[in-house]
This record gives structure tokens, sequence and C-alpha cells, in this order.
């Protein structure tokens, strides 16, 4: 199965992703787009790996496992994120009893 | 469907549908350790916190705030361009093969291997960054 299809797939993913950051204002669902963003970038390094590990599989018995172990600390770092994530926008709900981004550029004055 | 239903208790669950197709890709690459790791964490723990958050919250269709049309068109428009530029990028790269089911650099016991043998050091920050974010969402979410 050549490598290109799982790059189209992680593109696309991504560029939904990016699509509902763009067009949404509601913070939770651009908080879920940013979460589907980091998953394509893991499938694209799960799949990465299994290419490096099939081109060098003779040399040596682990390659590839590397970017399997980043995709891992990926997921704890994006875990780390959204506890805190949700954290401010709970905050922020109780002070503006809204989750609308437009809200916060009273920021700037 | 994440991105376009307006109800975001329904988005939350084609979030999980998406995260679970995703794991089945990482069981159809043999990364089986991944991909319990990700239906876990990720349809599990963290969906499960979003749908506590919108439930707390009361959000329905009424409430949900709206961009005007044009900054939504512009918004996809762009998402459209840059999806047209990666693909037409990267049409005609050499088409190396990723072999399915074959190889176990997935299974748990290589992974732990590696995990604890190259990268302790990086495991453990990530624990201290565990317990610092804990402590962040606590102290944020308190009431003052």
């Amino acid at each position: 199965m050549p490598i290109n299809y799982y790059i189209f797939l992680s593109i696309a993913l991504f560029v939904i992703g990016i699509i509902g950051v763009l067009t949404r204002r509601n913070a939770i669902i651009i908080f879920m787009c940013i979460e589907l963003m980091l998953n394509a970038v893991n499938l694209l390094f799960v799949a990465f790996s299994k290419m490096h590990h099939l081109a060098n599989a003779a040399t040596n018995i682990n390659a590839g496992s590397d970017g399997q172990l980043f995709v891992f600390f990926i997921m704890v770092v994006a875990a780390a994120e959204v506890s805190v994530g949700l954290a401010i926008i709970v905050m922020m709900y109780r002070n503006t009893h809204s989750i609308d981004v437009n809200f916060l550029n009273r920021l700037k004055h | 469907m994440v991105v376009s239903s307006k109800n975001p208790v329904y988005s939350v669950l084609w979030l999980i549908i998406t995260f679970f197709a995703i794991s089945g890709h990482y069981v159809l690459l043999n990364a089986q350790f991944l991909a319990i790791v990700n239906i876990i964490v990720y349809a599990g723990a963290i969906m499960v916190l979003f749908l506590f958050v919108i439930m707390l919250m009361n959000l329905s269709k009424d409430t949900e705030p709206q961009k005007n049309k044009w900054l939504k068109l512009a918004g996809a428009v762009a998402g459209g361009c840059l999806l047209l530029v990666m693909v037409a990028a990267l049409r005609h790269t050499e088409k190396n093969m990723t072999e399915l089911s074959k190889g176990d650099i997935g299974l748990i016991q290589n992974l732990g291997n590696v995990l604890f043998k190259d990268y302790v050091l990086p495991f453990e920050i990530s624990s201290i960054l565990f317990l610092s974010a804990m402590v962040g969402a606590v102290v944020i979410g308190k009431k003052e």
C-alpha cells in the first residue's frame, strides 16, 4: 500500500481541522478541531514509521519505533493541553456566560 | 460532520467516530499499542471530558454563536486552497510502500523496551508536565 494514500488522508483530516478553526466561533468546537489536527499528524507519524521500519528492518530490528513513541508523547501533551484548555473555557464561560471567542477581543482594550 | 454540526454534542459524537476510524488505521498498520492507547485516551477520556463540559454549560442550537457568511466562506476557501496546494505538491512523490501487517514494532513489548531504554528522560519530563497540567487545571477551575 503506497504511503501516498496515508499522506493524502492525513492532509484531508488536517484541512478539515483548519476549516473548522477558521469558520466556527464556538470555543469548544475550535478545541475539537485542534484535536483533529493532532490526530492527523499522529496518523502520518505511524505511517512513516512503518515505512522506515520496512526500509531498515534488516539492519536495525527496532527501526521505526521512534516514530510510534513520538506519537505516544504527542498524545500525552494533547491530554495535558485539553485539561488546561477546558479549565480555561469553563472559567471564561463563568465570567461571560458565552463561549463565543469573539467576546475575548476585550483583551485588547 | 465535526465542523458542520450545529449542536456541539453531535460534533463530539462524530469526533469519537473519527477517532475510532483512526484507531482502525493504526490496527491496520500493526501498531496495536497505539490503537489501544488512542481509544482509551482520546475516545475514552478526552471526549468524555468534552461531553461533560458541553453538558455542564447547557448549550443548545440557539445559543450557538454564528460567524457572518463571508467570513465562513473565506475560511472554507482558505482551507480548500491549502488542500489543493498540498495535494498538488505531493502528487508526484515517489511511491514508497508501507507494508500493512508486517513487523512487530507496534507491539507493547518492543515499544516498552525502546521507551524505557532510550527515552527515559522524556518519559519522566512528560510525567512532570502532566503533574503541572493537573495543578494548573485545578487552580484555574477553582472558584475564587
